[in-house]
């Protein structure tokens, strides 16, 4: 066991959904290919909100949970892929709204979708090795695709957010994790580019299957431990089928992965994929459970987390929203507001 | 020339519209609903003055407000600002916040029809303004319906 | 205190692309500068609000001033937002009062239709708080719109109850030869006519115009050296202010400030609220009138809108209101309002209003007031 765990969390999606149909009619899509993905209908982010928004609702839910004064809190790593500007950091303006400032590490990090699990990488060994007391790691995003592409029917909005701190305040301690990454273009954007490409079929086995594999292997083998020894295994979820595939492959059962799966009713929310199925299972977890997480980002690479619960969590489950509580509240929209919401007409200010 | 001609697509320090001073002075009680508390009559106002605008009274703290309170008044506005056309009709509301403070905001996530005197919402950070594709984004405060708690265990 | 209205001028207000600041602001201050028998100025006052933020244009005073002929004197703006006319009226009557200056033009002049409704309503909405209440898109209309709400949700007043004031203004206002608006409507009209901030109706709502006041004011030394003794005066003056933003207001039904500048007013001038035969007060919206009305102690609380759907302050009646069509029908060009005001209660003490008249007026109001209740003016002006 190590000295650092997750002491609290907290997540938020949208309000508004676009269902799969929707989408599938106005671009001529057989109905048959958002169906093969496992996702009815996605979250989408109102025309107030964007990453920051996102991730400083999370980050206040997991605040509150975690019940520790903000100023104790010495770095905050925002993961997105989808940063609300280019050069000024969104972990400053999380850090400025909840209090968190000026005393505190501060960066955006890019890794596609992993790239909020980086930052929790890191601010778990900042823990360990003493540099901070706390750390915030936020995933946050309002995904985006070309309309039109394949990826329209996953890319979705929402975010998870996770305090960081010693094992003596955790509500799951980390046990261990391993990190898998190798240079795999299997899904990218330029600078200038609004939308990202992507290999298609590329993006499974040399990408997704591959790095999540290797990096659950690795921990398995580095730790000894077997699926058997999980209650809950939470992988990346670019859409409902891809986390079920790799379980299988690994030797998880079903219901191991479906308390953590969260695609189907909301989406790919990137950076909020696995965190979000992280704090799904986190709302309803037991002491003395073994959680594994396994996130996933293009480029690529992959980490997997054990987790091992503790007493704390009982009383932390109830001190914010849980996932099936921001999952519940929906209001629909079609998809002129959809396309409205996501910035797609082009305007005159007026 | 007026700003107006040169504000679309030009960039520049011409256009800007918002003040990158003016964001940041202003960040922590649009950030966190800070406001200000007198020392003399002990009530408290929002957006923060350097006088109580109550009793007149200089010897005034920083108070970190309460982020639930009860809608007193609300309107819906169609003939929207520049810049506010992406969320028209736009609801703005006239809060009591839990403490007995006031604030105005504008209300989100919910539709016009859905609004009414009386009804609780909870503060949010939302995105207020956009300064055009160069200029600084402008966040701030928003109210919400409020999220019923929970009953008993999540499963 | 007798501030002599020795002349008075203004143009008709409504979109007239074709004329700029100078010669709106040229042909009432002539209009006045003639109406006063030629009596050239000692110093100019102008009241404006938008200038900068649609014309670019600051450095009013002068620009007015030596634009109309006028250089060599004194000349300043004043601007207190829609309240910027009767503003300068007061600090046109305070020059003479303190024996500064024998004679001043006050001109009120505003432009609003250079720019696209979008563009005025971001401008008009910096008389409330810039980063607090326009940052949020909180328009003027909006913040009236909350009022207007509180009001009818606390005095359980409805909206046919409401609309019996526009009806009354476009009434008065069909006959007024300077009215922007001349068509009368029904109350039926009001209810349906388009929503611009709920509950607030386009029907509600003053229309965007431009237009210019003048009057020409003197001293009691100068008045009596003329042919003929001006036979109106203003004889008291009254401001106040309160908080900018809403929020900070004590309750969203009541002006204080209004309350205030009136009772200062009519204290000067020696005069109680029912000896006023006729009031010109600033009706930008139905919920200004109705709180004003309420504010000058001539109607109770939460009563006013009753009042005038049951016949109160029409013609006829003592004080009549807004004979000249109000805010809503003759029109607001905001930085010049206040001094239309002036202009139209000095002309029925005359006898002169070309409009619906308040015959045998000896007493008249002026409201003007800036914001939603934050910078108020009250003029009172009496036949001596």
């Amino acid at each position: 066991m190590r000295k650092s765990g997750i002491v609290g969390w907290g997540a938020y999606i949208p309000r508004y959904r676009i269902r799969a149909s929707e989408i599938a009619t106005l671009w001529g899509w057989e109905p048959g290919v958002p169906h093969g993905l496992g996702v009815e209908e996605k979250a989408v982010a109102g025309v107030d909100e964007d990453a920051v928004t996102i991730g400083v609702e999370a980050a206040r839910n997991a605040l509150r949970r975690a019940g520790v004064d903000p100023a104790r809190i010495g770095a905050v790593f925002f993961g997105t892929e989808s940063k609300p500007y280019a050069v000024k950091p969104s972990a400053t303006i999380v850090a400025e709204a909840l209090g968190i400032t000026p005393n505190t590490m501060a960066s955006d990090l890019e890794f596609a979708c992993r790239a909020a699990s980086e930052g929790m990488r890191a601010a778990l060994g900042l823990v360990e090795s003493g540099f901070i007391e706390y750390g915030l790691a936020v995933g946050a995003d309002t995904a985006q695709a070309s309309p039109g592409d394949v990826l329209e029917f996953t890319a979705a909005s929402g975010g998870a957010a996770f305090v960081l701190g010693p094992a003596g305040d955790s509500v799951a301690v980390l046990e261990d994790v391993y990190t898998y990454v190798t240079d795999t273009p299997d899904f990218w954007r330029r600078g200038l580019s609004p939308y990202p490409a992507h290999g298609e079929g590329f993006t499974g086995e040399p990408a997704y299957f591959h790095h999540i594999e290797s990096a659950v292997r690795g921990l398995l083998e580095k730790t000894g431990l077997r699926p058997s020894d999980f209650d809950y295994a939470v992988f990346h979820q670019p859409n409902g089928k891809f986390p079920l595939r790799v379980a299988k492959k690994l030797g998880f059962p079903r219901e191991k992965v479906l308390p953590g799966l969260v695609t189907p009713h909301v989406g790919n929310t990137y950076n909020g994929s696995a965190l979000l199925g992280l704090a799904r299972v986190l709302d309803q977890a037991r002491p003395g459970q073994r959680i594994l997480v396994a996130p996933f980002g293009s480029g690529s690479g992959s980490d997997a987390y054990s987790f091992i619960v503790t007493d704390r969590i009982v009383e932390r489950q109830i001190l914010a929203p849980r996932v099936d509580d921001y999952i519940a509240r929906k209001t629909y929209a079609d998809y002129a507001t959809y396309a409205k919401m996501r910035g797609l007409y082009i305007r005159t200010t007026f | 020339m007026t700003e107006h001609q040169t504000r679309r697509g030009e960039g520049g320090v011409s256009a800007m519209r918002l003040s990158p001073a003016m964001l940041w002075r202003t960040r922590i009680p649009r950030y966190r609903l800070v406001g200000r508390e007198c020392l003399e009559c002990g009530r408290r106002h929002y957006p923060p003055r350097p006088v109580c605008p109550h009793c007149g009274s200089r010897r005034l703290r920083d108070v970190v407000l309460p982020r639930t309170g009860t809608v007193e008044t609300y309107t819906v506005i169609y003939t929207v600002m520049e810049g506010f056309r992406d969320r028209a009709p736009h609801v703005i509301a006239l809060v009591r916040l839990d403490d007995g403070t006031r604030v105005l905001a504008p209300l989100t996530d919910v539709d016009p029809s859905g609004v009414s005197t009386g009804m609780r919402v909870e503060a949010t950070l939302r995105r207020i303004r956009v300064d055009g594709d160069t200029g600084l984004i402008g966040y701030g405060l928003s109210f919400r319906p409020l999220m019923e708690p929970r009953q008993g265990a999540s499963k | 205190m007798r501030v002599y209205v020795a002349g008075v001028g203004l143009t008709r207000i409504g979109r007239l692309f074709d004329k700029g600041i100078l010669d709106l602001a040229a042909e009432a201050a002539w209009k006045a500068i003639d109406d006063s028998g030629g009596i050239i100025p000692d110093a100019v006052v102008v009241g404006n609000m938008l200038s900068s933020s649609l014309q670019s244009q600051d450095n009013l005073g002068a620009y007015v001033a030596a634009g109309i002929g006028l250089r060599g004197r004194p000349a300043f703006k004043v601007e207190a937002a829609c309240g910027s006319g009767g503003a300068a009226i007061y600090t046109g009557v305070s020059l003479i009062a303190s024996g500064l200056a024998g004679s001043v033009l006050v001109v009120g002049v505003e432009k609003m239709t250079d720019f696209p409704n979008a563009v005025v309503t971001e401008a008009l909405a910096q008389a409330a708080d810039s980063e607090y209440e326009l940052f949020y898109g909180a328009t003027f209309v909006g913040l009236n719109a909350l009022m207007m709400r509180y009001y009818m949700e606390k005095y359980g007043v409805s909206r046919d109850e409401m609309s019996a004031w526009p009806v009354l203004m476009h009434r008065n206002g069909a006959v007024n030869p300077y009215a922007q608006i001349r068509r009368e409507i029904t109350i039926e009209d009001v209810a349906r006519s388009q929503v611009v901030a709920d509950p607030i109706r386009l029907l509600d709502s003053s229309p965007i115009g431009d237009g210019a006041a003048a009057v020409l004011l003197v001293s009691e030394e100068v008045a009596k050296s003329l042919p003929e003794k001006p036979p109106v005066a203003i004889t008291g003056a009254g401001m106040s202010v309160d908080t900018v933003e809403l929020s900070n207001r004590e309750t969203l039904d009541r002006i204080p400030a209004a309350a205030e500048a009136a009772r200062k007013a009519l204290e000067m001038a020696g005069v109680r609220p029912e000896e006023l035969d006729v009031v010109e007060i600033h009706d930008a919206f139905t919920i200004n009138a109705v709180l004003l009305l309420e504010e000058l102690g001539l109607a109770p609380r939460g009563k006013a809108a009753r009042l005038v759907a049951e016949g109160k302050f029409h013609p006829g009646d003592k004080p009549t209101a807004n004979p000249s069509g109000g805010l809503k029908s003759r029109g607001h060009p905001v930085g010049a309002t206040g001094v239309y005001q002036v202009v139209e209660v000095a002309m029925q003490l005359r006898g002169d209003f070309p409009g619906v008249k308040v015959p045998g007026a000896e007493k008249g109001l002026a409201l003007n007031m800036g914001g939603d209740g934050s910078t108020v003016t009250v003029h009172i002006l009496s036949r001596v």
